[in-house]
């Protein structure tokens, strides 16, 4: 069973102070807390089974080998797919870079079209403006509904002829939405276009099944689901990944080359993981995944859930305070505080030990969208708890957030 | 510590400054001018300069802005007119030094003091910097740096 009470032992951050303040994390969709195993697991790498991947001969080397096996099998397991579809990465924005680097720009030419919405991450933004100035491929936005939505109609009506590329969140960083990828999927390849799917916030929060969503290409983060920093993931159907040129080329990614510049690549995954890749981190994602496992990915979904339910019922008691994505289905919930700028109240909430995101969360474009030059970002994890809410809230309703500076 | 005014003044000089700022206006000629944007705040401002004869005859600024940056900006502006290029960057040199809890002369910052407490709320530091470095910059650049 769901216990939080429990899950919170597992979590040596929970137990931090933040301006002498038991600390309430509540920015989640940023980065999240590890559990000990996770801890425990990098450091079994560095205290006992360090040593190179693929280069040697003796038995620590062997070991290695083995954990970057069996974990690429349990990411695999975890998101449904096949072992020789999950490339390690340094995180969601290197995957998402290698897609519009490594495949698009070898499959688009001048005047095709990309598909974005203008709620994606700067990560999911920026690789694509850089394939357009290379291929001459030009960048569309499919137009959200009125409350930032994507929708199924929408992305139908931005469909052209041209359109060869769909690139998009399955769950927005600022405003929660959760996309209608499956359908959006179906559509796309009935039209031959291909979907590249950010999942940094969906994976982390709920059961990912690629096969079923049908998804071409889906990047994530480990920090973002209870892993460590630096490593990554890039999910791409096995014909794509081997369409897909390395980008980063060099040691463990080739089979042969010669003086003449003659080479042959290593075939996916392998091709694309060229350098001393990051092996604590693999250690320690292995063991995020594991324990997410445990509890259930269902169950964080579930709870996950129920806590926004509670915080949105006592978010709208507050008279002063404009929630701007009510019916998101994701942990992520933005709000601002009338007539205080957000970042003033988040310094106000650091002060009562409360850790918020303010500001623009990389999805710039969407200030135009949204009229407001910045909202605070409350997003949840399955540690979090009522009680956490309550503090936030009582927070909320105080006055002043000058206070921060002068109690 | 210095002790002049107590924290009831401070926040309200802060409050003033940010529902009426005196030096919030966008100039035409004459002035010279930087633009500076914060990655972690929305703080996106330009602060104007008109020196003659190396005296600051006048101090703008415009843009969005926080609170801290608001205020923090436009008392800048209030101390720097009519002071000479050299106390001008004394005056910055102090402010920064009081943010950074280093010793500082309080006698020129007037009601910059109100700022004495950023350092307690370390992420918003820039804020309230923004346009110190802002004015800063454009000195510097003024000379060719
Ligand atoms: C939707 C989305 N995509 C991509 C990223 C980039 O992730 P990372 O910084 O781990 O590469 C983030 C991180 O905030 C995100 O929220």
């Amino acid at each position: 069973m769901f216990n939080v009470k429990q899950i919170r032992h597992d979590f040596p951050m929970l137990n931090t102070k933040m301006q002498n303040h038991p600390l309430v994390f509540l920015d989640n969709a940023s980065t999240t807390f590890k559990p000990l195993s996770v801890v425990n697991a990098i450091n079994q790498y560095y205290l006992h089974e360090t040593s190179n991947s693929h280069r040697g001969d003796y038995d620590l080397c062997f070991h290695a080998d083995q954990m970057l096996d069996k974990t690429r099998q349990v990411v695999a397991d975890f998101i449904r797919a096949d072992k020789n579809e999950i490339v390690f990465t340094s995180g969601a924005s290197m995957s998402l870079n290698l897609v519009a680097l490594g495949y698009a720009v070898n499959h688009l030419k001048k005047n095709d079209e990309i598909l974005l919405t203008e709620a994606e991450h700067a990560s999911n933004v920026l690789p694509w403006y850089k394939v357009s100035k290379l291929t001459g491929a030009k960048i569309r936005f499919i137009k959200l509904d009125k409350v930032g939505r994507l929708t199924l109609v929408n992305v139908k009506k931005a469909i052209t002829s041209r359109t060869k590329i769909i690139a998009i969140a399955h769950v927005s960083n600022v405003l929660g939405y959760l996309s209608p990828m499956k359908e959006i999927c179906q559509l796309a390849h009935q039209h031959k276009i291909i979907v590249a799917c950010d999942g940094a916030q969906s994976v982390p929060h709920r059961p990912t099944n690629v096969k079923d969503l049908g998804v071409d290409f889906l990047s994530f983060s480990g920090h973002k689901m209870c892993g460590p920093t630096g490593i990554g993931i890039l999910y791409g159907r096995y014909e794509l990944l081997k369409q897909t040129d390395p980008v980063i080329s060099g040691g463990g990614m080739n089979v042969d080359f010669d003086a003449n510049t003659n080479v042959e690549y290593l075939d996916p995954p392998t091709r694309f993981e060229a350098g001393t890749l990051n092996l604590a981190g693999i250690y320690g994602l292995k063991a995020s995944i594991e324990y997410l496992n445990k509890i259930g990915m269902k169950n964080i979904e579930q709870y996950e859930k129920e806590l926004r339910a509670y915080a949105i019922r006592e978010l709208k008691k507050i008279n002063d305070i404009i929630i701007y994505n009510e019916t998101a289905e994701s942990g992520i919930i933005t709000i601002n505080k009338k007539q205080v700028f957000a970042q003033d109240e988040a310094t106000f909430l650091n002060s009562q030990g409360i850790a918020v995101r303010s500001g623009q969360h990389c999805a710039k474009i969407l200030n135009v969208f949204l009229k407001t030059p910045a909202t605070l970002r409350i997003s949840l994890y399955f540690y979090n708890t009522k009680q956490e809410i309550d503090t936030l809230i009582k927070a909320l309703k105080k006055g002043d957030y000058l206070d921060a500076y002068f109690n | 510590m210095p002790i002049s005014i107590n924290n009831e003044m401070m926040r309200q000089i802060i409050m003033d400054h940010y529902q009426n700022p005196l030096h919030k206006k966008t100039p035409k000629k004459g002035y010279v001018s930087i633009h500076s944007k914060s990655e972690n705040c929305i703080d996106d401002i330009n602060v104007y300069l008109k020196l003659e004869k190396g005296i600051v005859k006048d101090c703008l600024w415009d843009g969005t802005a926080c609170t801290i940056s608001t205020a923090s900006t436009d008392i800048m502006c209030e101390l720097v007119i009519n002071k000479n290029e050299k106390e001008a960057r004394y005056i910055i040199d102090q402010y920064f030094k009081m943010i950074h809890e280093e010793k500082f002369d309080e006698e020129v910052l007037g009601e910059a003091i109100a700022f004495i407490n950023t350092s307690k709320q370390a992420a918003r530091i820039k804020c309230a910097t923004i346009g110190f470095k802002a004015l800063e910059d454009i000195l510097n650049h003024k000379h060719g740096k």
